[in-house]
């Protein structure tokens, strides 16, 4: 994954590119344990975990790039691959499960065709299943993460995640 | 007078944002003056969500339920305006019995005080226990007080509170470290956001208190990341505490220095365990290791570290201010005080609940959560999550302590009860936490890494119609080989929901392997749809079905062939005649 000894500048390239994630790097990269919070912090700004971005954090904090897609893939938390404009974080928690999410989940794949870490061509969805978001007195929940804040939805049924999705589809 | 509308993360799901906007907009367009909106957490019914309090000047309080923005009108003009009670919007007497029957310690202010304003919980006594302690106890008598109240863990093991923070005590050096442990992993639990959202400020003076005890000066709390609305709750409170001189230097002139952190966990499960947490604040893979050492002499940087969990170190305030013995009255002999526990599934009444530990399951389920949706039947509840197993109804009057519960097969746990009905398979729910597990494995050990493969694998032929003779023995062998050969509590108690529903629901598995058939008709693959006499000819199942296996003339009895069926369920969701039978 080194580029040394390339003349390509790449390095410099790989700056200019994540300029936004430099303040981050200069608060955290001489502390110690702040890697996962230093790839969260990537995440929120470019939505999920570049090669390149891994490459730019291990060069900035001398942590390997092994290691560091070590951690990466180890928590459910962060994505390597690009998500869409409307992330879909279904709840596939015990209450959930119990209330028929499985249903939920193929009332969403059928209606976006799409699977379980899959994005929609048009780029506008991503769904992820989660493990549980707390709200289980509502029954299947989802939550929808985009720019416009997190939005969560409770008692879900097949039709009104339909409508839900379509609203925003409209809008997108 | 003061509209409080709730706002923890379940009123917000069920649009409480939008009704406290429609409050404002018609306070405004009404020019009513002297009204102020305010913001509280969750009071825990969730199930009459969104929730508002009116508070009349002389102190009165109405609790308005399932207030969407079209009845915010009604209420504006009722109370705001002409001072009446609009009744039919208020809480019936029997939903505020659901708080009523409960005792609160933990969750006292949750749904009363502003959690975004620390001088609410200054008001209701709040940081008058950490002055106490500054200002008047050694550190081993706080440690005392919390042995006499007799304080388990809340998180799941439901050991010693005291004896780990004498522990961290003892433990040699000037460098120890408090972890709050706020990654409410359980699949099912949420007493801990709730206390996150509803009241921050009693977890940083329980965390300050401990700290004090065991000669800690910082605290990290450990908060999962699906948990925004907590985190930033818990920001806006550290940094109102940090104003007030509570979180700092010098403490209350005691000399005593506290500081507090948060780190957002990323997702993992077995991060609920000691040493993968302390991994995972040090930044690495969050894989356990073996203990001893135990965390109380070498954690966190290799320092002395106690970690408790959100729910434990809420109470901790309560306790010193009111006393242990206060605390210790409430409950059994060996599981004293409250318990939270969060009440979903197939429940009418579904929320947080409080009671002293030692009510029976029947008490809590039916006394305070109304019983089972839509009148059926209780089959069975699981609690403790993925570690814990499934209650059979004919054990319904086990009194809920750790002792009790433990007898069962299953766990207090973080206190998680899922309740379920005669449409749950069991077979189903054993699939459900092993695929669970198998997800949040770390992959260290091979028996709980390869063993929970293994039994998903046979869970799933199971319930896809394709179970062997056999296979109820293979899942015991490899059941008692993982908890065995697992070195951390998520392996060792993985295989606990397959055992219990083997124990109780053993016909099912059964019926699934010998006889072919789901008895909750839950499992796709043993199911059948037929259409009955009921059947009008409407066609409108016959036009929905996506693979066309109903046939039949208009205004006849049509018929599903069973060849083409996928068993999507849309004809039975489509039939307005109830003509459509799942078996």
């Amino acid at each position: 994954m080194s580029e040394k000894g390339c003349n390509c500048n790449c390095a410099q390239n790989r700056a200019a590119e994540f300029k936004d994630l430099a303040p981050v790097l200069e608060q955290y990269a001489k502390v110690p344990g702040s890697l996962i919070t230093i790839l969260q912090k990537a995440q929120d700004i470019y939505g999920y975990l570049s090669l390149d971005a891994i490459n730019y954090i291990s060069e900035e904090t001398g942590i390997k790039p092994a290691k560091i897609y070590g951690v990466a893939t180890f928590y459910a938390q962060f994505r390597l691959k690009p998500v869409g404009k409307y992330l879909i974080m279904l709840c596939q928690g015990t209450a959930c499960h119990v209330n028929g999410s499985e249903m939920i989940e193929e009332a969403i794949c059928e209606y976006l065709d799409i699977k379980d870490g899959e994005t929609t061509e048009d780029g506008i969805f991503t769904l992820n299943n989660v493990a549980c978001l707390g709200c289980c007195s509502l029954a299947p929940v989802m939550m929808i993460k985009s720019v416009e804040g997190d939005e969560t939805y409770g008692n879900l049924t097949k039709d009104s995640v339909k409508q839900i999705l379509g609203e925003i589809r409209e809008r997108a | 007078m003061r509209v409080v509308i709730g706002q923890g993360s379940c009123g917000i799901a069920t649009g409480a944002k939008k009704t406290a906007a429609e409050f404002e907009k018609q306070i405004a367009e009404k020019n009513i003056s002297n009204v102020t909106l305010g913001v509280t957490g969750c009071v825990g019914t969730c199930y009459l969500e969104p929730i508002v309090d009116v508070y009349d000047d002389d102190g009165k309080m109405t609790r308005y339920v399932k207030v969407q923005p079209d009845k915010v009108e009604k209420i504006v003009e009722e109370h705001l305006m002409q001072h009446q009670v609009a009744e039919d919007q208020a809480i019936t007497e029997e939903d505020k019995e659901f708080v009523g029957k409960q005792q609160r310690v933990v969750l006292r202010n949750c749904g009363v005080i502003n959690p975004e304003n620390i001088e609410d919980y200054i008001a209701v006594d709040g940081y008058k226990a950490i002055e106490k302690v500054l200002t008047s106890m050694k550190p081993e008598e706080v440690i005392e007080e919390i042995k006499v109240s007799g304080l388990r863990g809340r998180g799941g093991a439901g050991f010693p509170t005291w004896f780990k923070w004498n522990a961290a005590k003892q433990s040699p050096g000037n460098e120890k470290y408090l972890v709050c442990n706020a990654d409410e992993g359980d699949p099912g639990a949420f007493m801990d956001r709730s206390v996150l959202e509803g009241d921050p400020h009693s977890l940083i003076e329980g965390m300050i208190i401990g700290g004090y005890a065991m000669g800690a000066t910082q605290g990290v709390i450990y908060c999962r990341a699906e948990y925004p609305l907590a985190i930033k709750r818990l920001e806006i409170a550290m940094a109102q505490a940090r104003e007030k001189g509570f979180l700092g230097k010098n403490i209350f002139d005691s000399g005593f220095d506290f500081d507090l952190r948060i780190k957002a966990g990323a997702g993992a499960f077995v991060c609920g365990e000691e040493t993968a947490l302390i991994a995972s604040l040090e930044g690495e893979r969050g894989m356990p290791r073996l203990k001893p050492p135990f965390p109380a002499a070498k954690g966190y940087w290799q320092k002395p570290t106690d970690i408790n969990n959100v729910e434990t170190l809420a109470n901790v305030p309560w306790i010193i201010y009111n006393g242990g013995a206060a605390f210790g009255s409430m409950g059994t002999e060996k599981s004293k005080g409250t318990k939270v526990f969060a009440l979903a599934g197939k429940i009418k009444k579904g929320g947080l609940v409080e009671v002293p530990m030692g009510l029976t399951l029947r008490d809590v389920i039916f006394g305070i959560g109304g019983g089972i949706k839509n009148d059926r039947e209780f089959k069975a509840v699981q609690m403790g999550g993925p570690s814990g197993g499934c209650i059979p109804a004919e054990l319904i009057d086990t009194p809920v302590t750790y002792e009790d519960i433990n007898k069962t097969g299953a766990i207090v746990g973080s206190g998680g009860m899922i309740v379920m009905d005669e449409d749950t398979c069991m077979v189903d729910m054993a699939r459900y936490f092993l695929n669970f597990t198998r997800d949040e494995s770390c992959g260290k050990c091979n028996y709980c890494r390869i063993g929970t493969k293994r039994m998903l694998e046979i869970l799933e032929r199971i319930t896809e119609g394709e179970g062997k003779d056999g296979d109820i023995e293979l899942l015991e062998e490899l059941a008692g080989k993982i908890k065995d050969g697992s070195m951390c509590g998520l392996g060792q108690t993985a295989p606990n929901p397959v055992l219990t529903t083997l124990k109780y629901f053993r016909n099912e598995y059964e019926d699934h392997i010998y006889n072919k058939k789901c008895t909750a008709a839950s499992c796709k693959a043993l199911i059948s749809f037929s259409i009955n006499d009921a059947c009008k000819g409407c066609t409108l199942c016959a036009r929905h079905c996506p693979v066309g296996a109903i046939s039949g003339k208009v205004k006849e009895k049509h018929v599903i062939d069973q060849d083409l069926c996928i068993k999507c369920g849309k004809c039975l969701d489509t039939c307005k005649f109830g003509a459509i039978e799942k078996k």
